[in-house]
């Protein structure tokens, strides 16, 4: 294992020193391992909790500040966070006007949020609502599954949502805006290669030189399906495939992601971005804004993965809306 | 062969620390299990968060089997993370529920307990037998440990039985496909893993019937 890190059990704690030092936008509890939009709470605006297991970044802590979350909560690497942070994260960002916690659809981070707001509605008299991101088509939603994964949509979502808290929606407000987002948009993603959480020393899983992973999820596990690696057109297609039969994406405009499991050079996500559209041309299918770059990673997982959102003239005017964190800026 | 009628506060803290010397000798084995089917941390979370329960017991003196099960529940809810965090916590949280401020605990009151744990963690993970999940190795442990106490089995026995249970069922989870947690995204490809979530489980059943068995 070759890593830029000391001692792999303070990689977290080390970064969150790192984000501290680098981000005036931020603070961040290191005790709780959260990090904070430095003017939170604002009087009057819903707070914005998220978090999840750390080796996502930018996700989620590289979205707070303006326009997006207030608070993020660290676990270990591809670990949920505990109770405890995001009680804490709760109560540090509740002006009065509620709290809505964004989660990944994660055994793990679901039970973790849920004993959370449990403790909140114990503890303390916050309002807090949750939405939970399940937009991976990679997985069959049934009851004999954990149901599907939170992955891409939860970066749209997080800057859409946070848009509309911005403006001082009521939670209620935000709550519906969430659930349609996270209606209204699928992913997809690939492997090239596995990656190493550190206090493991070594890959999750071998992948061959000839193979590949399709529809992986975020922390490293295997995919639905290993298959013969093929050139990027080919990959394009059988990550949109899945995506366009589960979703009619015709009917208003789209904002698409391609985004880097962290791993894979701009150069490639690029080449990725232009097999993506041709296939958005030839089916017919408007974007209307899009993200190339790596946002919800896993570690130094080589690949990608594709979402498609339907957005509307609110959805649009949310995502022009001006942002400043460490993974989105514009229009400041 | 040793006989007891009740396991005393002292051997509820023992099962504990057992619990953890095991976790921490087969966390790379749980870590292995993981990384198969799941996102390969589980030994390393439950060896840092039993530590971090034992830390806790060394520094407090717990007199009460619910104080005691508080503190091991509310540790791990905090070190572990995961899904494995909650679903430890909430047994433990249950177990504690169920015992109440006893000092000791006879047969029926230790089978009580897990009991309750073991409704506390259907709940909050909502896996059934079958799933390929801890439940696959605890809902075994109980049943065999309910069937000893029937039969007028002491706690020894009872121990033993509930381990041996909790093994075969660890096992029987090889061939399953996982119907819970971030395995069932493999579908057929979770099928001859062993589930490690269930072999944690047969951990802390080891460690229960060493425990009685001095």
């Amino acid at each position: 294992m070759k890593k830029l890190i000391n001692d792999p059990q303070d990689v977290v704690a080390e970064a969150l020193l790192g984000i501290e030092a680098a981000r005036p936008e931020v603070r961040v509890d290191h005790a709780n391992r959260i990090v904070y939009r430095r003017d939170t709470p604002k009087t009057g605006k819903v707070g914005l909790v998220s978090g999840g297991g750390s080796g996502h970044e930018p996700l989620h802590g590289g979205f707070v500040g303006l326009g997006m979350l207030d608070a993020a909560c660290a676990g270990q690497i591809f670990t949920s966070p505990t109770p405890d942070q995001m009680l804490e994260a709760t109560k540090g960002v509740d002006s009065g006007a509620g709290v809505l916690h964004i989660v990944k659809n994660y055994t793990g981070d679901v039970m973790n949020f849920d004993m959370a707001a449990e403790l909140a509605a114990a503890e303390t008299g916050i309002t807090v609502e949750a939405v939970v991101v399940n937009d991976d088509v990679a997985v069959e939603d049934s009851l004999y599954t954990a149901g599907r994964r939170g992955v891409g949509v939860t970066v749209l979502l997080e800057k859409l949502v946070g848009a509309a808290a911005e403006e001082g929606r009521s939670l209620p407000d935000l709550v519906t805006l969430a659930r349609t987002i996270n209606d209204s948009g699928r992913s997809m993603g690939m492997a090239l290669t596995s990656c190493t959480v550190p206090a493991a020393a070594k890959p999750t899983f071998e992948l061959g030189e000839d193979e590949m992973e399709l529809g992986i999820g975020i922390h490293g596990e295997p995919g639905r399906r290993r298959v013969a690696l093929v050139g990027a057109r080919e990959i394009a297609e059988q990550l949109m495939e899945p995506v366009l039969d589960d979703l009619d994406f015709t009917s208003s405009p789209v904002i698409v992601m391609l985004n880097g499991m962290g791993g894979t050079p701009l150069v490639e996500l690029y080449l990725m971005y232009g097999e993506v559209a041709k296939i958005t041309d030839q089916a017919g299918i408007t974007v209307a804004r899009n993200l190339v770059g790596n946002y919800i990673t896993s570690l130094e997982m080589a690949g990608c993965s594709v979402t498609l959102l339907r957005a509307d003239q609110e959805l649009i005017n949310l995502w022009d809306a001006p942002v400043n964190t460490a993974g989105l800026r514009w229009g400041i | 062969m040793v006989t007891s009628a009740v396991i005393t506060i002292e051997q509820l803290t023992g099962w504990l620390r057992r619990f953890q010397e095991l976790v921490i000798k087969n966390q790379t084995e749980l870590t292995e299990l993981d990384s198969a089917i799941g996102d390969a941390d589980h030994g390393i979370n439950m060896a840092r968060g039993m530590t971090a329960v034992i830390n806790k017991l060394d520094g407090q003196h717990a007199t009460h089997a619910n104080d005691l099960f508080k503190t091991v529940a509310m540790t791990l809810v905090t070190s572990v993370g995961g899904a494995s965090g909650p679903l430890y916590g909430t047994f433990f949280l249950r177990f504690a529920g169920s015992t109440g401020p006893a000092v000791e605990l006879d047969t029926a009151a230790l089978v009580t307990g897990l009991d309750a744990g073991l409704a506390g963690v259907i709940e909050r993970g909502k896996a059934q037998p079958g799933d390929k999940s801890m439940v696959d190795a605890l809902s075994p442990a109980l049943e065999a440990m309910e069937a000893v106490m029937k039969n007028g089995g002491d706690l020894v026995a009872a121990a033993t039985a509930g381990r041996d249970a909790a093994v075969a069922g660890r096992d029987a989870t090889v061939p399953m496909v996982a119907r819970k947690g971030r395995a069932s995204y493999l579908g057929e490809r979770s099928a001859g893993h062993m589930d490690p979530g269930a072999a944690s489980v047969a951990l802390l059943f080891e460690a229960l019937s060493a425990e009685l068995a001095g």
